[in-house]
Formats: structure tokens, sequence, C-alpha cells
């Protein structure tokens, strides 16, 4: 009896010296896994018309050129569409990693927009981890084009439109993110007395990625207070992104005509069931200013 | 079983922990900077978080380094880094296994410097590889500063760099491990 018990101390011993060589780390590793920020939900601050829920980093400006062409049904002597173009120049920049302020001018209209992005919930994983992420934009429009119809002269508040959104997204894992973009908007003048200022839309938009640096994005609004003077139909752009280093491209069809928030969301009256298709590409490149802030 | 018998048992098991954790030296504060930058981009990053464990009894060392805590001055860049080219999603921790082939050699008891040849496996992007170094331990009272220097090819770790960027990243990565390793005590 004695025996055993000293073989198998003699064995305890040895079996703990033997442990030595497979793992050290084990035992001293942490074991709960720390909270771990969700990034790279989408390539660019854009799902294609709408703002995505990703965020800049601080420091960084984007510079964003906007392409939207004519209807693809024109046929050949419009060529296809590509002879008309509107643009939409921007500039987006990262004040801190939640907030980021952006301007742009586009073509259509002589429009102006400004609008501040909030990232108020960022989505983790981990310890406390949150599903989502939420980020509230706001911005505003100014029509900058002489007015045609002067008689009466329009004042200078209805040229402004303002617009409050809300975003609320997930990236599901590395392939698939969705979101939806409840967004309210008000335009100070309309084309007519039955035409609403005020619109609800609710958008939603997501992405498939398709391998490292192609994703295939699609962003669609429906407009609960559709302007009744028009034939309007909701916007719906389906498109590829192509991230090549420090540039983003977005390639799509779309039916809107406009790029920012007030245009489409009001005056989209192509119907893509008419073939009336746009095709749009969107340049994004970043710079980093100054540098990141340490945590 | 008699109780003096279940003493000296007990008393054996306890006495085998205690010695068995001192041969140990950690910390999870290490620091591996790497550099991989051309004349086009400055591509430098550090990560401060790294778990090292070293085994003075055997020589056996193990790093561990979570690769979302590589941090570099661009944000885009650090982006890229994870999403595009380690995808750390994947392949969260790279790690280090081997062991100080002259260990016989460093007197752990007496304060000094000690010039250790280190070989082992590191494993980068799911991929594992030999590599060896010289390591240089500074030993004191309380503690070991450990720290090395080697280059790693970026290509052995199946790491594809685009040929759109090819000027901008070198081909070959300088890394370097600076540690301050205290003794393990449970």
């Amino acid at each position: 009896m004695k025996s055993i018990l000293y073989f198998l101390i003699i064995s305890l011993i040895s079996i703990k010296g033997l442990s030595q060589d497979t793992d050290l780390l084990k035992g001293i590793a942490d074991t709960t896994k720390a909270r771990e920020y969700v990034t790279g939900a989408y390539k660019s601050t854009r799902v294609i018309m709408s703002q995505s829920l990703e965020m800049l980093k601080p420091g960084v400006l984007d510079f964003r050129i906007l392409h939207r062409f004519g209807n693809i049904n024109q046929g050949i002597s419009e060529f296809f569409g590509l002879d008309e173009a509107t643009i939409r120049l921007g500039l987006d920049y990262g004040i801190t990693k939640n907030l980021t302020v952006g301007i742009g001018r586009a073509s259509f209209h002589k429009e102006v927009d400004g609008f501040l992005k909030y990232r108020a919930i960022q989505q983790s994983a981990g310890s406390g981890n949150v599903p989502v992420s939420l980020l509230f934009v706001g911005g505003m429009t100014m029509i900058g084009e002489s007015w045609s119809n002067k008689d009466p002269e329009p004042e200078f508040k209805h040229r402004l439109g303002y617009y409050f959104q809300a975003i609320i997204g997930r990236k599901f894992n590395e392939i698939f993110t969705l979101q939806l973009n409840p967004t309210f908007l008000h335009r100070n003048m309309v084309p007519t007395t039955g035409d609403p200022n005020d619109v609800f839309a609710t958008g939603i938009g997501g992405r498939l990625k398709l391998s490292k640096r192609i994703s295939l994005n699609v962003d669609y609004y429906y407009v609960f207070d559709q302007p009744v003077s028009y034939d309007f139909h909701n916007p719906l752009s389906i498109g590829f992104d192509i991230e090549t280093g420090g540039h983003v491209f977005q390639l799509h069809f779309t039916n809107a005509a406009g790029m920012n928030e007030k245009v489409f969301l009001t005056e989209t009256f192509n119907d893509w069931l008419n073939g009336d298709i746009q095709f749009g590409f969107n340049i994004s490149r970043s710079f980093q200013l100054g540098g990141k802030k340490k945590k | 079983m008699k109780l003096k018998t279940l003493f000296f048992i007990t008393g054996c098991i306890l006495i085998t922990g205690v010695g068995y954790a001192q041969d140990r030296y950690f910390t999870k504060t290490g620091t591996i900077r790497f550099f991989a930058s051309t004349d086009l981009e400055n591509v430098e990053a550090t990560n401060q978080i790294v778990t090292a464990v070293l085994d003075i009894k055997s020589g056996a060392i193990q790093f561990s380094a979570p690769m979302k805590a590589f941090e570099f001055k661009k944000g885009l860049m650090q982006e890229h880094f994870n999403e595009n080219y380690v995808e750390s999603d994947k392949y969260p921790n790279s790690t280090f296994k081997g062991k100080i082939t002259n260990n016989a050699d460093i007197k752990y008891g007496t304060p000094g410097t000690y010039d250790a040849n280190v070989e082992g496996d590191l494993t980068i992007h799911g991929v594992t590889k030999p590599v060896s170094a010289k390591a240089k331990l500074n030993i004191s009272a309380k503690d070991i500063e450990a720290g090395t220097s080697f280059t790693v090819l970026v290509a052995d770790y199946n790491i594809s760099i685009p040929s759109l960027v090819a000027d901008k990243i070198s081909k070959s990565v300088q890394i370097n491990v600076t540690t301050r390793l205290e003794p393990f005590t449970r």
C-alpha cells in the first residue's frame, strides 16, 4: 500500500514537471474577453445614398466626388445617359471617433448641404456586448440656383431644407451588415399646396462582402409622405464598393436623381420598372490630417 | 489511511505546487513594434499588451500578441491591416512558442546582462514558421528585461500585398520585442 502511495506522489511531481512544456500561457492569459468594438461594417461612411453606420477615424478628411449620369433607357443618342452628369463634391471630416462633420455642393439645383453625424452607441463584442450601433445625423440643405418662378419672388428661407435621421445597424458577421435609417425631412417650400412640407421615410440598407475589398451594397427608402404634384417613386440604389488602399469606389445603379437626402426623398421621378435607371459612381479618398488622438 | 500519511502526501503536493510557480516569469504588458516602411509610406505599429511567459528552468518561452492591439498613426492603415492583411477576425492572435537554446549558460540567480539564443515557431495569420533570434536578458533581483529584434518575410505568412500598393509596403518586416518579466506568483 505504502509503495503505491509513494508511486502516486512521485508521478504527481513528474506530471506537473511535464506540463511546463505544453502551454506556459495557460493560467496567465486573461480568460475573460475584454470589450471589443466592432469595426469595418462597411468600406466607407455611405451605403450608397445614405449615411452608413461607419464613422471616419479622428483626424481623417474624406474627399468625396459623387457622379450621377442620365437615364440609361435614353439610348445611344445620349450614350445611355453618360452625356448627362450631375456631380456632388463633398468633404467629410472625423472630429472624434464618434463625431463627423461634412459639407458638400451638388450641381443639381446648385444645392449646398451640410451635416453632423454622431455615434451614440457602437456595436461591441466581448464583455458588456452591445448588438447594434446607434447613430444620429442632422443636416441642412440650401438651394443655390436662382428662382425660375419670380412671381411672387420667394424669400431666402424658402431655399432651405432640414433633415434628421437615426441609424440603427448591425454588422452580423464579416460578410453581412444591415441597417435601418428612419428619417424626417422638412422643406420650407414645396412645388404645390398639395405637396407635404414634412416628409417621413424609412431607409433600409446593407452590404454583402464578396471578397476582402469588394462588397455588394443595397440602399432603399420607403417614403411615407409622397408628393402629389408629380409621379414619385421610392429611391433604390444597388451597387458595388471597391476598396483600393486609400480610395473607395462605389459603382451603382439607381433611380434617384439627387445625391443629398432632400432631393432623393422628394424628387425621385424615375421608376425602376420603367427602366429609368441611372449609372453613378462615387469616389472617396481619405487623407489623415493630424494623428489619431491616443485613447 | 493514517493521518500522518495523509499530511505527508498533502505536504508533498503543496511543495510541488509552490516550487513549480517560482520558475515562471511573465508580463501582460510587453511591447512589440514592427516596421514595414518604404520610401513611399511609413508602415509601423506598436502593440503594448503582449503576453509573454518565460520558464527559467527549461528556457521555454512563449508570446501571444492580440492583432487588433497594434496601433498605427493612420487610422485607415490600421483598419486595412486588420481587414485586408492579417484578417484579425479570423486570426485574432499571433503567437511564438520556443526556447532559449543556451539556457544552461544563463545564471538567473546572478544579476547581469546575458545573451540568449532563442529558437521556436512563430504563428501569424494562421501560418507557422520556424524563427531564430538573438535576445538580450537583463537580469536584476526583481525582474528580467528581455528584448530581441528579428526580421520576417510578409509572404511567408500568406499575407498578400496587392500590386497596387506593392511599392508602399516592405516585403520584409522588422520586429522589435521589449518586455519586463516579473515572477509569476499565484
